[in-house]
């Protein structure tokens, strides 16, 4: 296949960017959409120019590492797939493809395709965890816990904080991303004690880092590589009202 | 060198706690005087980081991926085990430590493994208290499967994602540590030396990944915990920046590196489909429950298969070899890891693989699918068959998976005593990083227990009897030896931005893996491993003559990150050949196949190489020093593994 590739390039975070076109051929269709660009970063390199720069580790759609948005979709066309397992068969021969980084103010830009998204991981300090020290703890059996709950619990705790949630939304919301961890702990016994001020905290910790209202579109659940539901804002809001309803946060 | 390994003394079921006992405390007031580095974030480097800050120490943990939870522990799928016995089918904390001596050769050291087994049992009960989501039965108890062979059920799991949601508990008490300001954590930041004073680790220089920045940090200990070196290969099952780089520069400062030439090849993974192909995608193990290993009986089937004269279906029943269960009837397709592996190699070397390069075997599962019907079996394997349909376009459904191993896992690493500490005073490896308990071959569902059982439940104590005999003093980063080592981590980037040659860093990295891989991977032999040493120091030599690196160092700069960690696999690869000339036997991953039974089994020489061989770095170029930890088994009986 032979394609039209258009790249976001940006020096690093204070220069502007532009889009830039680079026409690749001989791709396999069989190559995954990193293979395809690693690809062409080797052509890049032995012109001796400045490999495009894109955020991947695992490449099995788990580590949560890559981005893009792929022909305006976050993480291209195919539904519940990460930009590593997407495939070049799912274009055509000929096509022109648009990559650019997830956009958001609150995801800087650090160079190319590579985002800044180290406010996610503050909205976990703030609250994403249980408080238990290693160690003195119960026996892993001594509170059952129903096979309905804990499935459910587990669906939200699959999310891989990439952003794509983020990247889709129209309002650049993190609202599915916290909402997954806010609702996996609240469903199990062992969250149910810092309910409240989790879903306090975590919220407030998301509105300081600058993500934007959520306007109940769905378009982030829509864009997700692993399904977290539209079911867990649901969860957040009820969660969130509760909590501030009685609020045990007295700092 | 006198390797001590400081096991305790005493009956194999008491030298944990009594060891508990005698080592050092550090007043609870005290320990806030006290500061440790942490390198790497996955389930051993978290795990440590997040419960060193609950004790009170000052952390410093560091990652070079975007956050710490991205560490690739998070793509394990199986699951982990653990001697609960919750199953009543006879497991206990004896039975754990036994298959995991026995399943690793005995190669490795008894008491680490029997601790190994004994902490297994808290691991679990912690991180039900951390909120990870274990599947469960319908009374809301705990599930468990059998894995990896083992005859007993004690393989806790989390769907398809164990290693994911075990990292995401140790993540979030990593986080909990963070917003209490005892831990410090530095995402985007890669070690690229240790600093040692007065023969003392003492801290790392790094590199901040976005702006280049080359920074000091300085402690009273320094915990690494940067996973394994698989990726020397360049195709692995491995994330794409999983590196040896910290582990390999500290054993450049004097640390010993343990059995480099042990690792391990996973028999399930997708095969490679082009030169183009980044990484390897494993198929977990546990599809070998249901399918069954084939390839065509004759070399002429396979050549008008692979030219597509006929198809897969086309073969009749009585023209398939079964081969795992002609050979082993008694385990038949559930033959260990290694054993797997070994076998799909012969049959494609014979000329009967399949798929395009003929480098596959088929796993089928019509059988299944006709014994349990389509819906059974997607319920057990939906996600894998899906995942396989996705990269390959191919139905595994209506026609066989193709499979190939693929490297996997490193046993190998930094070699550490009882404490988990190296001989480098100061200076620990946990996880996948050190060499301590698998030996020669690691069980499926064991890499998760180890890195846990490291980080949440014995450096914590054993880092303590360190520090408590280590004065409070800190060492600024302005002393000479951090000048000393910012300098040459400097001097080492100018001159890979220097030499503007022509062939790119992959390029390298693809030309040793292959080398690696056709003379040091499943089946050695002296010849090919000298070859492979001479093909490796030319290959070095001419990286250092003629690689392209663009840019500079202070900008994100992609390439340059790659040259610094495959500039250090060359030097790797030449002493995962010299551990694998040099152990003439066979055992568990590391297969010489001048040592082999009349029926091509794994032939150990116990008598010879019951040992640990920890290499001492003496320069590039120059051979490495071995250095002898004899291993001695005084509750188990060695003998010959057999599963026929």
């Amino acid at each position: 296949m032979d394609l039209t590739l258009k790249v976001w390039r940006q020096k690093d975070k204070d220069a502007a960017g532009s889009m830039v076109t680079y026409p690749v051929k001989g791709i396999s269709p069989d190559m995954s959409f990193l293979e395809m660009l690693d690809v062409l970063n080797e052509d890049i390199l032995r012109r001796g120019e400045d490999p495009i720069a894109f955020d991947h580790d695992c490449r099995e759609g788990i580590c949560g590492m890559c981005s893009l948005f792929i022909n305006g979709r976050a993480h291209g066309p195919e539904r519940g797939t990460t930009t590593c397992q997407l495939h070049m068969r799912h274009f055509n021969d000929g096509d022109t493809i648009t990559i650019e980084p997830w956009r958001a103010a609150a995801f800087p830009v650090h160079k190319d395709l590579v985002v800044d998204r180290s406010a996610f991981d503050r909205i976990q300090q703030a609250g994403g965890y249980v408080s238990v020290n290693t160690g003195g703890v119960p026996d892993a059996n001594a509170i059952p816990i129903p096979k309905s709950i804990a499935d459910k619990a587990f669906d939200a705790a699959t999310c891989i904080q990439c952003g794509a949630c983020v990247a889709a939304c129209k309002n650049a919301s993190a609202m599915l991303f916290v909402s997954a961890k806010v609702s996996q702990l609240a469903m199990l016994p062992q969250g149910k004690a810092e309910r409240k001020t989790r879903a306090e905290n975590m919220v407030a910790q998301m509105d300081i880092e600058g993500f934007g209202a959520c306007t109940n579109i769905g378009s982030c659940a829509a864009e997700c590589p692993v399904g977290i539901s539209l079911e867990n804002i649901a969860m957040l809001r009820r969660e969130y009202i509760s909590a501030t309803a009685t609020s045990e946060n007295l700092a | 060198m006198i390797l001590d390994s400081k096991i305790p003394e005493g009956n194999l079921a008491e030298k944990w706690d009594k060891h508990k006992f005698n080592v050092k405390l550090v007043n609870p007031a005290n320990k806030r005087k006290y500061d440790i580095i942490v390198v790497g974030t996955g389930l051993a480097g978290a795990s440590a980081a997040a419960t060193f800050g609950e004790l009170g120490y000052n952390v410093k943990a560091f990652c070079f991926q975007d956050s710490p939870r991205r560490a690739h522990s998070i793509a394990a799928q199986g699951g982990i085990n653990a001697a609960k016995n919750y199953q009543n089918d006879g497991d206990s904390i004896f039975r754990l430590f036994y298959d995991t001596i026995k399943g690793g050769d005995y190669r490795a050291r008894e008491a680490n493994v029997y601790r190994l087994a004994q902490v297994s049992v808290d691991i679990i009960d912690q991180c039900v208290a951390q909120g990870v989501p274990f599947a469960r039965e319908y009374g809301g108890l705990l599930a468990n499967r059998s894995f990896g062979g083992a005859q007993v059920s004690r393989t806790f799991y989390a769907r398809g994602q164990t290693g994911q949601q075990l990292l995401l508990g140790a993540y979030s008490a990593l986080n909990r540590q963070i917003a209490y300001g005892k831990v410090k954590m530095y995402p985007r930041t890669e070690m690229l030396d240790l600093v040692m004073v007065d023969g003392k680790a003492r801290g790392i220089v790094v590199r901040n990944l976005i702006t280049g920045k080359i920074e000091s940090h300085s402690a009273h200990a320094v915990v690494l915990a940067t996973g394994g070196y698989g990726n020397v290969f360049f195709l692995s099952t491995n994330a794409m920046g999983s590196n040896a780089t910290a582990a390999w520069r500290a054993h450049k400062k004097g640390a010993l590196f343990a059995n480099p030439c042990y690792t391990q090849i996973h028999p399930t993974c997708i095969p490679v489909s082009g030169g183009y192909q980044s990484k390897l995608t494993l198929m977990s193990e546990s599809l070998r429950n249901d399918g069954r290993v084939w390839v065509p009986k004759t070399v002429e089937l396979a050549q008008r298969l692979r030219k597509g004269e006929i198809t897969v279906n086309d073969i009749k029943e009585e023209d398939r070899d079964y081969y795992l269960e002609r050979k082993y009837p008694a385990f038949g397709n559930l033959v260990p890891r290694d054993v797997a592996s070994r076998n799909a190699k012969l049959v494609c070397d014979e000329g009967r693989g399949v798929g395009g390069s003929g480098l596959a075997v088929y796993l089928d599962f019509a059988d299944a699918i006709k014994r349990e019907g389509q819906p059974a079996i997607a319920a057990k394997y939906g996600n894998l068959f899906e995942m396989y349909a996705k990269i390959t376009d191919e139905n595994p459904y209506e026609r066989p998976m193709r499979i190939y191993p693929a490297v996997h896992y490193t046993m190998g690493g930094l070699w550490v005593d009882y404490n988990l500490m190296t001989n480098i005073p100061g200076l620990y490896a946990t996880g996948e990083c050190n060499f301590s308990d698998h030996g020669a071959n690691r069980l499926g569902a064991s890499a998760l227990m180890q890195g846990l059982a490291d980080g949440y439940f014995v450096i914590p104590y054993t880092i303590g009897d360190y520090l408590a005999k280590t004065p409070y003093d800190k060492v600024g980063t302005d002393h000479p030896a951090f000048k000393e080592a910012e300098a040459a981590v400097i001097a080492k980037n100018n001159q890979l931005l220097g030499i503007n040659g022509t062939r790119t860093v992959d390029d390298f990295h693809k030309a040793l893996g292959q080398i690696m891989w056709d003379y040091c991977g499943m089946a050695r032999n002296a010849e090919g491993l000298r070859f492979a040493k001479q093909e490796i120091r030319k290959l070095r030599d001419e990286f250092w003559r003629d690689v392209k690196v663009v840019g500079v160092n202070e900008e994100l700069n992609i390439t340059l990150e790659k040259a610094n960690r495959v500039a250090d696999f060359l030097e790797l690869g030449e002493l995962m050949v010299d551990d694998a000339l040099h152990r003439n036997e066979s055992c568990g991953g590391h297969f010489r196949e001048e040592y082999q039974t009349p029926e091509n089994e794994a032939l150990r020489d116990d008598e010879n190489f019951a040992y640990v061989a920890a290499w001492e770095f003496t320069g590039v170029g120059n051979d490495p020093v071995l250095h002898k930890e004899e291993l001695q088994f005084e509750n188990v009986k060695l003998t010959q593994r057999s599963y026929k």
